[in-house]
């Protein structure tokens, strides 16, 4: 192995020649109050405006501020740039920034051999090195001989860039993410413009604390200018993406984008019923900020609220919506079985995270599936679906809309933490484009009462004839008991339960008569199909991308509609002699699969709380692809 | 940021009122009622439709919302729009339902295990929230659906089906929880009295903001009689207090006692007696609800059990804030979907 030390000694001027690569992984680590959420955010921002494709992983502990410079409190963000399309966050850094020793103890494992490090030496303090358990300095013990290094006085440095400000020393250490960003804004040739702009935006307001976040940017950069730094001064050319106007988006934003753009179509009121838990309730606070858009965000009392408020609104005739994450599902399923029982249409945001119990609450799963799916007394179907990317999240929400009015149904949308925080770029949609979403009550407003029965279903949807209260001489009522088939009445036959079990599973089966089939990417049939569902999208697409570059031929699907499934997936599953399903679980999409379909599928399987790993993944395809 | 204040409308300008009178007869459903013989929610049922009847709003426009027990039937009764929802919940859905369809009067019944135990969490934040909904507790103290287990209201000692001998735990008022959730509409009638339950509906239902009734509701099968030592005719003149706004807090066959504040509460004294004088007059509107709580604590057989309007005061619904939130945010900034989606910056790939 090759190993280059790089030691920066802070004079002289040297232009070291720029080196051109496909793709490069960087990831911030530093304590919590160290300001890595930011500066990672501001790279994205200024890697979108230089035209790479990106994708950002942010990684925060569930403490808001553990002790500063302990393990517990080390924060990261990591953005992987290209100029292909990419669809992680990359595995391993390429770079890694540590602001502190903690933040060098927790990710120095995740950086390759020969990988880059940026370290800030000022933080190199016995005091810090004891909290993060280091015996000795690594600084100078050779333990990072293996790494290139620049070892930048990060903290003085951005003091003294910015000293006659008159700020407290506080004031002025905290400039020192803005340092780092200089520095490895040269290293990666970024443009300083989006940043200052965004500095003046924020901060223009305070001047002094603008002028020192500016002064510590521009020192930052010409530290990396001015010092010797041997082959560490790379540049990706812009990504070839599809023309148009692109923003960056989270699949948070892209969720509460999707509830406004439902609105919007459906031509209805939104009403968001939540009680704030992580990771959803971003989506609570946006939304709330958009009342403009004549939103009516509920924070509930607890989650039962929550959805009540939800059922009550989607009751009324509105767009009734409820988020969460998997503890308020389980606090929501009785309510949850109300909106099957009454058919009801509810938009139910499940944006998942590690369990069980509380678990880690602000690490990524695909843990809930089973849960939205069984997790509720008697036979309870509903309509299950899940985002791939951040993005997709708002064409999933409008999906999960148009399914709840199309067949009068509760739908449960899946995203996860990691769509959730994860950032990547995103073509604007334009919205005279997007189709109008039906609202079948619409139609019955001059139904007589001769001609309503509150559960008289539509021939091909098995949709009930839904309207909501208001309407003249057709008063009835709703309920969680029992329905009598067509009146609605209470009904305690042994007949017309069997009939109505049948009837809700039916409803729900029949979406897939109006859902796209699955889509097979690579041979039609064969040795291997890879299927994944949610979240593990970009890294199953990357890994079986990688096995096919070397040699191998993988099919790969992706489940976007987890029930009912695409009506031609039994058909596909059964083409390939072997199937892998690879999931953040521990193989619940494939006791789904095993169950209907009687095939052998082996599973892929990581609980780690962290997304997928494309490359052990890419490993795992390989060996099966081989034999 | 300071709240905006609307301005408070009356019942009439929200929900249009009918063309013709309704009677009693227009809010009654066509469903059997499967109440046992003698169970007061007979009678509780009688008096609803006759109240709202006297409101004049189409049944059209009201939505009953129940919880779980025999109370929680009631909706299926009424010939109105209505949700037989699950245990505890009904005022989260009412919640949601009024809040996005206002023009909508939206009623809750509930049980006193309904209300106070497993959906105790609910009916605090929907009073002190002001949410525009019509609450209705039937207080039979003990679970009649579930045949007979106490109830959160069940008194210490009270032997049920599943106290053999005798309860360990203290009661909760329903009073004094809605008060301490500042509700601003707080009120208590009973089953055998038709005129006063009657009244007692008719002025929750014309109450702008929540209102809550707790209702003494008499179950003959699991808890007969829980309230006839203060409820039965020949004792209600001496046992009962009824309340009206700006009267003097006058009982008994005569009138010839009435309620004075004392050094720990309230005092019965004599009307006729030196003390009189310092005879309360109830002022249901007080906006402090001190001597209103003092009012709920009054229990039989010590004090005289209040029985009407223990307070009506006007506030801003939660509706009227978030609707005027929404109004003021429609007026100051842009609601452009597809600016939205643009976000803060975009950028142009050729
Ligand atoms: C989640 C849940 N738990 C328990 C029950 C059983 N249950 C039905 S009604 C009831 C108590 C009802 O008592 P109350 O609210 O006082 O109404 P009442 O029947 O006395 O009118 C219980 C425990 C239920 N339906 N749902
Ligand atoms: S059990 Fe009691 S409360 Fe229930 S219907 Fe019978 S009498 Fe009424
Ligand atoms: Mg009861």
């Amino acid at each position: 192995m090759t190993t280059t030390s790089t030691q920066a000694n802070g004079s002289g001027g040297s232009a070291a020649p720029i080196q051109e690569r496909d793709r490069v992984t960087v990831r911030f680590a530093g304590d919590s109050g160290d300001g890595m959420q930011l500066a990672g955010n501001r790279f994205a921002d200024a890697t979108a405006v230089f035209g790479n494709d990106f994708s950002t992983l942010p990684d925060f502990p569930a403490e808001i501020r553990a002790p500063a410079g302990s393990l517990a409190g080390v924060s990261s963000f990591q953005i992987s740039f290209s100029k292909h399309q990419i669809f992680t966050p990359g595995d391993e850094p390429d770079t890694l920034v540590a602001m502190n020793p903690a933040a060098l103890k927790s990710h120095l494992s995740a950086l390759a051999k020969g990988g880059l490090l940026v370290i800030n030496e000022d933080a190199f303090t016995s005091g810090n090195l004891k909290k993060a358990n280091y015996p000795s300095n690594p600084l100078s013990d050779g333990s990072l001989d293996s790494y290139r290094i620049i070892k930048a006085p990060i903290t003085t440095a951005a003091v003294a860039a910015v000293e006659d400000l008159g700020l407290t020393t506080q004031n002025a250490e905290r400039t020192k993410n803005f340092f780092a960003l200089g520095l490895v804004y040269w290293l990666y040739d970024r443009d300083l413009q989006p940043t200052l702009d965004w500095i003046e935006d924020r901060f223009g307001r305070i001047p002094n604390i603008a002028e020192a976040n500016r002064r510590a940017l521009y020192a930052g950069h010409a530290y990396g200018e001015t010092t010797e730094i041997a082959d560490a001064h790379v540049r990706v050319p812009p990504a070839v993406l599809t023309p148009g106007e692109y923003r960056t988006i989270t699949g948070n934003q892209a969720l509460v984008l999707g509830l406004i753009t439902a609105a919007h179509l459906t031509d209805l009121e939104l009403f968001y019923g939540s009680y704030p838990i992580t990771p959803a309730s971003d989506v609570l606070v946006e939304l709330a900020a958009l009342r403009e858009f004549g939103v009516r965000t509920f924070q509930a009392e607890d989650e039962i609220s929550a959805i009540g408020t939800a059922i009550g609104a989607a009751y009324g005739g509105g767009l009734g919506v409820t988020g969460t994450s998997g503890p308020g599902i389980a606090l929501k399923s009785e309510a949850l079985n109300l909106a099957v029982m009454t058919e009801l249409p509810l938009i139910v945001l499940d944006v998942q995270r590690s369990g069980p119990s509380t678990g880690m609450p602000t690490k990524t799963e695909q843990t809930d599936l089973l849960q939205v799916m069984f997790g509720r007394n008697g036979e309870s179907p509903l309509c299950v679906l899940a985002a791939k990317s951040p993005g997709d999240c708002f064409y999933m929400v409008l999906e999960a809309v148009r399914l709840a009015f199309q067949f009068v149904t509760p739908v449960v949308l899946l995203s996860d933490t990691y769509l959730a925080n994860t950032a990547e770029p995103w073509p604007v949609p334009d919205i005279t484009q997007l189709e109008s979403i039906d609202v079948p009550y619409r139609r019955l407003e001059h139904v007589s009462a001769e001609d309503f029965e509150p559960y008289k279903r539509d021939p091909d949807t098995l949709a009930r004839m839904f309207i909501p209260p208001g309407q003249p001489d057709l008063q009835h009522r709703i309920g969680g008991l029992e329905k009598s088939d067509i009146t609605g009445d209470v009904a305690y036959s042994p007949e017309n339960h069997q009939r109505m079990t049948d009837l809700r599973a039916e409803k729900i089966r029949r979406i897939a008569n109006f859902i796209p089939e699955v889509e097979v990417d690579g041979p039609e049939s064969g040795d291997l199909l890879v299927l994944s569902w949610g979240s593990t999208y970009g890294a199953v697409f990357t890994a079986v991308n990688e096995a096919r570059a070397a040699g191998h031929e993988v099919a790969h699907a992706h489940l976007q509609y987890l029930n009912p499934f695409p009506r031609n997936l039994g058909d596909v599953v059964s083409r390939f002699r072997r199937v892998l399903i690879p999931e953040a679980n521990t193989g619940q999409l494939r006791m789904l699969i095993r169950a209907n379909f009687l095939v052998d599928a082996e599973g892929y399987n990581e609980v780690t709380g962290q997304p997928l790993s494309a490359r052990q993944l890419t490993e795992r395809i390989t060996q099966m692809a081989a034999n | 940021m300071v709240l905006q204040t609307p301005p408070l409308e009356p019942v009439e300008s929200i929900i249009p009122l009918a063309e013709e009178d309704l009677t009693r007869k227009d809010y009654a459903s066509d469903v059997d009622t499967r109440w046992c013989p003698g169970c007061g929610d007979y009678s509780i049922l009688a008096q609803m439709q006759r109240g709202l009847s006297n409101l004049n709003v189409a049944p059209e426009k009201m939505v009953f919302v129940s919880g779980i027990g025999c109370s929680s039937r009631f909706p299926y009764y009424m010939n109105t729009y209505g949700m037989h929802s699950i245990h505890g919940r009904a005022p989260t859905i009412a919640s949601g339902l009024k809040l996005s369809r206002p023009d909508l009067m939206v009623f809750v019944i509930t049980g006193d295990g309904d209300a106070l135990s497993i959906g105790g969490n609910h009916l605090l934040h929907v009073l002190r929230r002001n949410v525009d909904v019509k609450i209705f507790l039937f207080n039979n103290r003990i679970y009649g659906l579930t045949k007979g287990q106490y109830s959160p209201t069940s008194e210490l000692g009270k032997v049920t089906k599943s106290s053999p001998i005798g309860t360990t735990e203290r009661p909760l008022n329903p009073l004094s929880i809605a008060l301490a959730s500042e509700a601003t509409f707080v009120a208590r009638s009973f089953d055998t009295d038709p005129q006063h339950l009657t009244a007692t509906i008719e002025r929750a239902a014309r109450h702008h903001g929540a209102a809550f009734v707790e209702i003494l509701q008499n179950c003959n099968i699991f808890n007969d009689r829980a309230f006839a030592d203060y409820t039965d005719r020949n004792v209600r003149d001496e046992r009962l207090l009824y309340l009206e706004h700006g009267q003097p807090m006058l009982f008994g066959e005569d009138k010839n006692k009435g309620l004075a504040v004392s050094a720990t509460g309230l005092r019965v004294v004599d009307a006729d007696g030196p003390d009189a004088g310092l005879i309360l007059t109830h002022d249901a509107t007080r906006p402090s609800p001190d001597v209103h709580q003092l009012l709920a604590r009054c229990s039989y057989p010590e004090m005289p059990v209040p029985m009407g309007v223990i307070r009506q005061v006007t506030t801003p619904t939660y509706g009227d804030y978030l609707d005027s939130q929404i109004e003021v945010a429609k007026f100051k900034n842009r609601h452009d979907v597809a600016q939205l989606l643009k976000g803060r910056s975009t950028w142009q790939v050729e």
